[in-house]
C-alpha cells in the first residue's frame, strides 16, 4: 500500500493561500482573546487555568444527576456568589467543577474557599454524622475504633484499619467515589459494623475527588516560569537549527512554531478551554513536533540542493516536501491518531493536553510547508532581487566555500 | 557477518531483558495477579495516579529571625545593666520586613566605646553603625542571617517529617522547593483525609501557660469596656480557641492573659492523650526539672487565681489553681479523641521555628486517580493497536519491524521507570504517548527511503543500506531538537511537566535504539535468509 507514489503538487505556488489562511485562524484566535480581555491587552485574555491564575478549584461528583441551579443557590448561601460551575465529564458520570477565582486573597482564605464549597454542598448534613462519601479512611477507623461493635479487643486498630480501608476502597475503585446509600455495604461488612455504620455516618449525594488550591503568587510565578521555559526551548531550537541549515531556515522554523503557538492558544479561547501546566507541556511538546517536520522537510532540501543545482529553489522546495509528502501524511496521521484516542478516551484530566495536541498537530503539520518553507524561499527570492539574480538558494552543511560556489553558479 | 548478527541479536536480548527486569524484577509467579503486583511496586505512580495530597509550604523565615533578634535584644540588656550603660530604648523598628535591625536609642556619647566593645565582643554575627542623635543600628551580617534562614527551614522539614511520620503515610516526601524561595514541598501519597494532615502540619503548637486575669468576654471591645477602656502594660486579649468554635458555630470568645508565661513549651518533656475524670478526652504533659521549679513556684503564688492554657495564642482552657502543681499537668476541653492525639503529637515533636503559610494544595481523590490510570491506558492501548494494525497493513512485513520497535520501547522505557525511581505521571504517560509517535516517526522516516531506493531500481540490501543511513541524518536532527526542548523543559518545569520531560527524553533515546539498530538487526536478518535478487516486503 502506498499514499503519493510521484506526488508532484505545487506548495509554494499556493503560499500566499496558505498564508491568507493562516492570517484568517490567527486572527480568529486574537479576536477571541481580545474580546475576553475587553481590551486591546490580549494577553490578558489568555484563558489561564487556576495554576497559573490562583484559586480554588473542587471536582465534585454526585450520585445523582446534579442540579446546577441548587448548587448555584446553595453556593450562594454560602456567600460564594462569584463560584463558576460547571459539568465535566460524560454525562452519566454526574460531574461538576466548582471553581473560585480569588485573585488579591491569602492563602488561608483560599483554603476557607474549599471548605466553604464543601460545607455549602453538605448543609443537610445530620449533626454529628461523618459523611461516609467525604471520610478518609483514618477518620473511619477511629469511629469504629471509638465504637468497637466487634468487641475486637487487643488487635481492634488493626482490624478497624483493614474494615475501613475496604469500605473506602469499595467506595473509590468500584464506585466512583460515591456511595448511594450505607446499605450498599450490606453483605460487604459485618452486620454489627453495618449497625454501626448507620449510626455514626450518613451518606450526602456527593462526593470530592479533586481539589486544587493555589496561591495567586504561586501561579504569578508558575506563569513566568512557563513562559520562560518556553521561550529557553525555542531559543535552543533556533540555535540547533541555524547551526545545521543556514540562520534562516531557524527563523522561519521558529515563526512557523510561535504561528502554531498562537493559533493554539487561540484554539483555547474559542472553544472555553483553560489552559493549565499540563497544557503548557503539550503545547512544547507541540513545538517541538512541529519543529520536527519542518527539520524532516529541510534535511531533504539541503539534500536536493546538491542534486538540483540549477533549479530554483521555490522549485527544490516543491519537490522536498512532495518527496516528503508519504512521510508527512503518515507520521502526522498515527500520531493524530494516538492523540485523538487520548482525546476521546483519555478521561477529564487529560481533556486539555489531548485537545492542544489535536489541534496543535493539525497546525503543526500544515506550517512546515504552509509557513516555514515558503517563508525560506520568500527570504532568498527577495535577496537575489535585491542583488539582481536569479531566484536560487542554498542550505548550510558543507564548507563556507563550497556554499560560495553554490551560489556563484545560481 | 553472520556472527557479527549473532553478537548484535544478544547485545539486543541483554539490555531487553535488563530493561524487562526494571519492570517485573525477577518474578516469582507468573500468573498476572502476581506480574500486576510485581510491576505495581517497581514502578512508581505520580500523586495524580495515585490519589493523594501535594502541598507547599512558605517557611515564614523572618519569625525565626524575629526570635533571634528577640534573644538578642534580652543578652545586650543584660550586658547593658552590667556595665552600667543607660540607653533610652531598643527595639526592632520593622520586625515585619526587616527583623534582623535592631535600634538602640538615647545612648550616652561617653559611653559609645564601652557599648561598641559589648557588642563586638559578645555578638560576633552582628554589625553596629552609628547613626544620628545617639542612635545606633544593630544589623545581623549577611551570611549568618541566611544561615540562620536556612536552618530554620532544615528545621521546619525535620518537624514537619516527625509529625507526618506519626500519621502513618508511607512514602511521603518532605524536602526544600525552588532555590532560596524559603518553600517546602510535602507530597502525601494516598491521604485521603488532607484536612487532618495540615492542621498538623501547619500548627506551630507553641504551648504556654499564663495567668488569667479576666474574661471570657463576647468581643473585643466589651474586654476593654470591662477593663475601664484601657488593658493593662503586662497584659494582652486572647481568643479562645477554635476548637471550641469548630462545633458550636461562629461564637466567640476572648480572654484577658498576662504577656509573660509561666511555663513555655520548650520545657515540656512529653505529651499524651489522656481521659480526665469525667471520661472526656484530654491531653497529660510532663514538665522538665527547671520548668517543674517554675511552673511550681508560680501556682504556689497564684493559689486560687485561674491559669490559661495557651496553645498558638488561643486559649485553650482556663482553670483554677487550687493547689501547687509540680511537673505534670493536663489539658481538657472540648476536644474530639481525634483532637486530643493529634494536639499531644503536635506538643511532642516540638514547634516549629517558624510560621509556616499555604502556597499551593492539590489534592487528587484515590476514586480520580484509578480513573485516570484505567482512562489513560486504555487511550493508550487503543493509540497503540491502531498504529501498530496501520504499520503492518502499509508497511506489510517490514511493518513487524517497527511493531516489534515500538513495544521493545515501551519496555525499555517502563524498565527505565522501574530502575531509576522516576515516577510515572498523567503527563508521564502522554510522553509515552508520544514517544510512540517519534518511533512511528523514524520507522516511516527510513522505510519511506527504502521504497524510494528501490524504486530507484536498486537491490534489497543496498536500497535498505542506502534508507537508514540516509534516514539517519534527519532522525538525529529531529531527535535532537525535540531531546533539547525536554531538557529545557526539564530545566524549568515544575513536578508534572518534568516527569512529561523525563519520560519523553528516555522515549526517545530508546527510540533511537530499536528503530534504528532493532530494526536494522531485524532487517538484516531477513535480507541473509533470502535468495540473492528476492523483494523485500515493504
Amino acid at each position: 500500500m502506498e499514499l503519493f507514489r510521484n506526488a508532484n503538487y505545487d506548495f509554494l505556488g499556493r503560499k500566499w493561500l496558505f498564508m491568507g489562511g493562516s492570517v484568517i485562524l490567527l486572527l480568529v484566535g486574537l479576536v477571541s482573546l481580545g474580546l475576553r480581555a475587553g481590551s486591546w491587552r490580549l494577553w490578558q485574555g489568555v484563558p489561564l487555568g487556576v495554576d497559573f491564575k490562583g484559586g480554588t478549584l473542587v471536582y465534585v461528583k454526585f450520585s445523582h444527576p446534579p442540579n446546577e441551579d441548587k448548587i448555584r443557590a446553595d453556593m450562594q448561601a454560602a456567600g460564594l456568589s462569584n463560584a463558576r460551575i460547571q459539568r465535566y465529564g460524560a454525562p452519566g458520570n454526574n460531574e461538576v467543577i466548582i471553581a473560585l477565582e480569588q485573585r488579591a486573597t491569602t492563602e488561608e482564605a483560599l483554603d476557607q474557599g474549599k471548605l466553604a464549597i464543601i460545607q455549602a454542598l453538605g448543609q443537610d448534613a445530620p449533626a454529628g454524622k461523618l459523611d461516609l462519601n467525604n471520610t478518609g479512611t483514618r477518620a473511619l477507623q477511629d469511629r469504629l475504633l471509638a465504637r468497637d461493635p466487634l468487641r475486637a479487643g487487643s488487635d481492634a486498630a488493626a482490624r478497624y484499619a483493614e474494615i475501613a480501608k475496604s469500605i473506602t476502597d469499595y467506595r473509590d475503585q468500584e464506585r466512583g467515589g460515591v456511595l448511594s446509600s450505607v446499605e450498599e455495604l450490606k453483605g460487604r461488612v459485618d452486620a454489627a459494623v453495618l449497625q454501626t455504620l448507620q449510626e455514626e455516618f450518613f451518606v450526602s449525594d456527593f462526593g470530592v475527588r479533586n481539589v486544587e488550591i493555589v496561591g495567586a503568587q504561586v501561579g504569578a510565578q508558575l506563569r513566568r516560569q512557563a513562559l520562560l521555559a518556553t521561550l529557553y526551548s525555542l531559543a535552543g531550537m533556533l540555535i540547533y537549527i541555524a547551526v545545521r541549515f543556514e540562520p534562516v531556515y531557524g527563523a522561519a522554523a521558529v515563526v512557523a512554531v510561535f504561528h502554531d503557538t498562537l493559533i493554539t492558544v487561540g484554539a483555547f479561547s474559542v472553544a472555553n478551554k483553560e489552559i493549565s501546566l499540563t497544557v503548557i507541556a503539550a503545547i512544547l511538546t507541540l513545538v517541538g513536533y512541529s519543529m520536527n517536520d519542518t527539520i524532516v522537510i529541510f534535511d531533504r532540501v539541503r539534500e536536493n540542493l546538491k542534486l538540483m543545482r540549477r533549479a530554483p529553489l521555490a522549485e527544490v522546495m516543491n519537490r522536498s516536501i512532495n518527496q516528503t509528502l508519504s512521510r508527512t501524511i503518515l507520521t502526522s496521521g498515527l500520531t493524530f491518531l494516538t492523540v485523538l484516542s487520548l482525546y476521546l478516551f483519555g478521561g477529564e484530566v487529560l481533556n486539555g493536553f489531548s485537545f492542544a495536541l489535536v489541534v496543535g498537530i493539525l497546525v503543526g503539520t500544515y506550517s512546515s510547508f504552509g509557513i516555514a518553507a515558503p517563508l525560506v524561499v520568500l527570504y532568498y527570492e527577495r535577496k537575489a532581487q535585491k542583488e539582481g539574480r536569479g531566484p536560487v538558494a542554498v542550505a548550510g552543511e558543507g564548507s563556507k566555500r563550497e556554499r560560495e560556489k553554490i551560489r556563484a553558479k545560481a | 557477518m553472520k556472527k557479527n548478527l549473532l553478537g548484535k541479536t544478544i547485545f539486543i536480548v541483554v539490555v531487553v531483558l535488563a530493561f524487562a527486569f526494571g519492570i517485573v524484577g525477577i518474578p516469582r509467579t507468573w500468573d498476572a495477579k502476581g506480574l500486576a503486583e510485581s510491576i505495581q511496586s517497581r514502578i512508581h505512580l505520580g500523586l495524580d495516579l495515585k490519589g493523594g495530597t501535594h502541598l507547599i509550604l512558605q517557611v515564614v523565615v523572618n519569625d525565626a529571625v524575629k526570635s533571634e533578634s528577640d534573644r538578642v535584644i534580652e543578652r545586650l540588656k543584660e550586658e547593658l545593666r552590667k556595665a552600667n550603660i543607660v540607653y533610652a530604648e531598643m527595639r526592632l523598628p520593622d520586625e515585619k520586613n526587616e527583623p534582623e535591625r535592631i535600634e538602640i536609642g538615647g545612648v550616652a556619647p561617653e559611653s559609645s566605646g564601652e557599648l561598641r566593645r559589648i557588642v563586638t565582643e559578645t555578638l560576633p554575627d552582628w554589625d553596629m553603625t552609628s547613626g544620628v542623635e545617639n542612635r545606633w543600628t544593630l544589623r545581623m551580617k549577611p551570611q549568618p542571617l541566611a544561615l540562620l534562614k536556612e536552618r530554620s527551614v532544615q528545621q521546619a522539614i525535620e518537624t514537619i517529617r516527625s509529625r507526618v511520620d506519626s500519621l502513618g503515610v508511607s512514602e511521603p516526601v518532605i524536602q526544600e522547593h525552588g532555590l532560596g524561595q524559603y518553600q517546602i514541598l510535602v507530597q502525601l501519597p494516598g491521604v485521603d483525609d488532607p484536612a487532618r494532615v495540615k492542621d498538623i502540619m501547619q500548627s506551630t503548637a507553641l504551648l504556654e501557660i499564663r495567668q488569667s486575669l479576666g474574661g471570657p468576654y463576647a468581643s473585643e471591645q466589651e474586654a476593654v469596656a470591662a477593663n475601664g477602656g484601657i488593658l493593662p502594660a503586662d497584659a494582652v486579649l486572647l481568643r479562645g480557641s477554635t476548637s471550641a468554635r469548630r462545633d458550636g458555630g461562629p461564637q466567640e470568645e476572648w480572654y484577658l492573659i498576662s504577656r509573660a508565661s509561666a511555663v513555655a513549651g520548650q520545657e515540656l518533656r512529653d505529651a499524651r492523650a489522656t481521659r480526665d475524670e469525667y471520661g472526656r478526652p484530654a491531653v497529660s504533659f510532663d514538665l522538665t526539672g527547671e520548668g517543674g521549679r517554675r511552673f511550681f513556684a508560680f501556682t504556689s503564688a497564684h493559689v486560687g487565681d485561674n491559669l490559661a492554657v495557651v496553645l498558638d495564642n488561643r486559649v485553650v482552657e482556663v482553670a483554677r489553681i487550687e493547689e501547687p502543681i509540680r511537673d505534670s499537668g493536663r489539658i481538657t476541653g472540648t476536644f474530639t479523641e481525634q483532637q486530643t492525639r493529634d494536639l499531644a503529637l503536635k506538643l511532642r515533636s516540638g514547634a516549629l521555628p517558624a510560621s509556616i503559610q499555604y502556597r499551593e494544595e492539590r489534592t487528587v481523590g484515590p476514586s480520580l486517580g484509578a480513573d485516570s490510570i484505567k482512562d489513560g491506558v486504555k487511550a493508550a492501548i487503543i493509540g497503540l493497536v491502531a498504529v501498530m494494525g496501520f504499520m503492518l497493513l502499509y508497511y506489510h512485513w517490514a511493518g513487524i519491524n517497527a511493531n516489534v520497535g515500538l513495544l521493545l520501547n515501551l519496555v525499555i522505557l517502563l524498565g527505565f521507570l522501574g530502575l531509576s525511581g522516576a515516577t510515572l505521571t498523567l503527563p508521564g504517560i502522554a510522553g509515552v504517548i508520544l514517544t510512540v509517535g517519534m518511533g512511528v516517526d523514524s520507522n516511516v522516516l527510513i522505510f519511506e527511503r527504502i521504497r524510494e531506493e528501490l524504486r530507484s531500481g536498486k537491490t534489497a540490501p543496498s536500497a535498505v543500506e542506502q534508507g537508514f543511513s540516509r534516514a539517519w541524518l534527519t532522525i538525529v536532527d529531529t531527535h535532537v531538537t525535540t531531546i533539547v526542548s525536554a531538557a529545557i523543559l526539564f530545566i524549568f518545569g515544575t513536578g508534572p511537566v518534568r516527569g512529561f520531560a523525563v519520560t519523553l527524553t528516555f522515549g526517545l533515546l530508546a527510540n533511537l535504539f530499536t528503530a534504528v539498530f532493532v530494526s536494522r538487526v531485524i532487517f538484516d536478518a531477513i535480507l541473509q535468509r533470502k535468495e540473492r535478487g528476492a523483494a523485500l516486503s515493504i
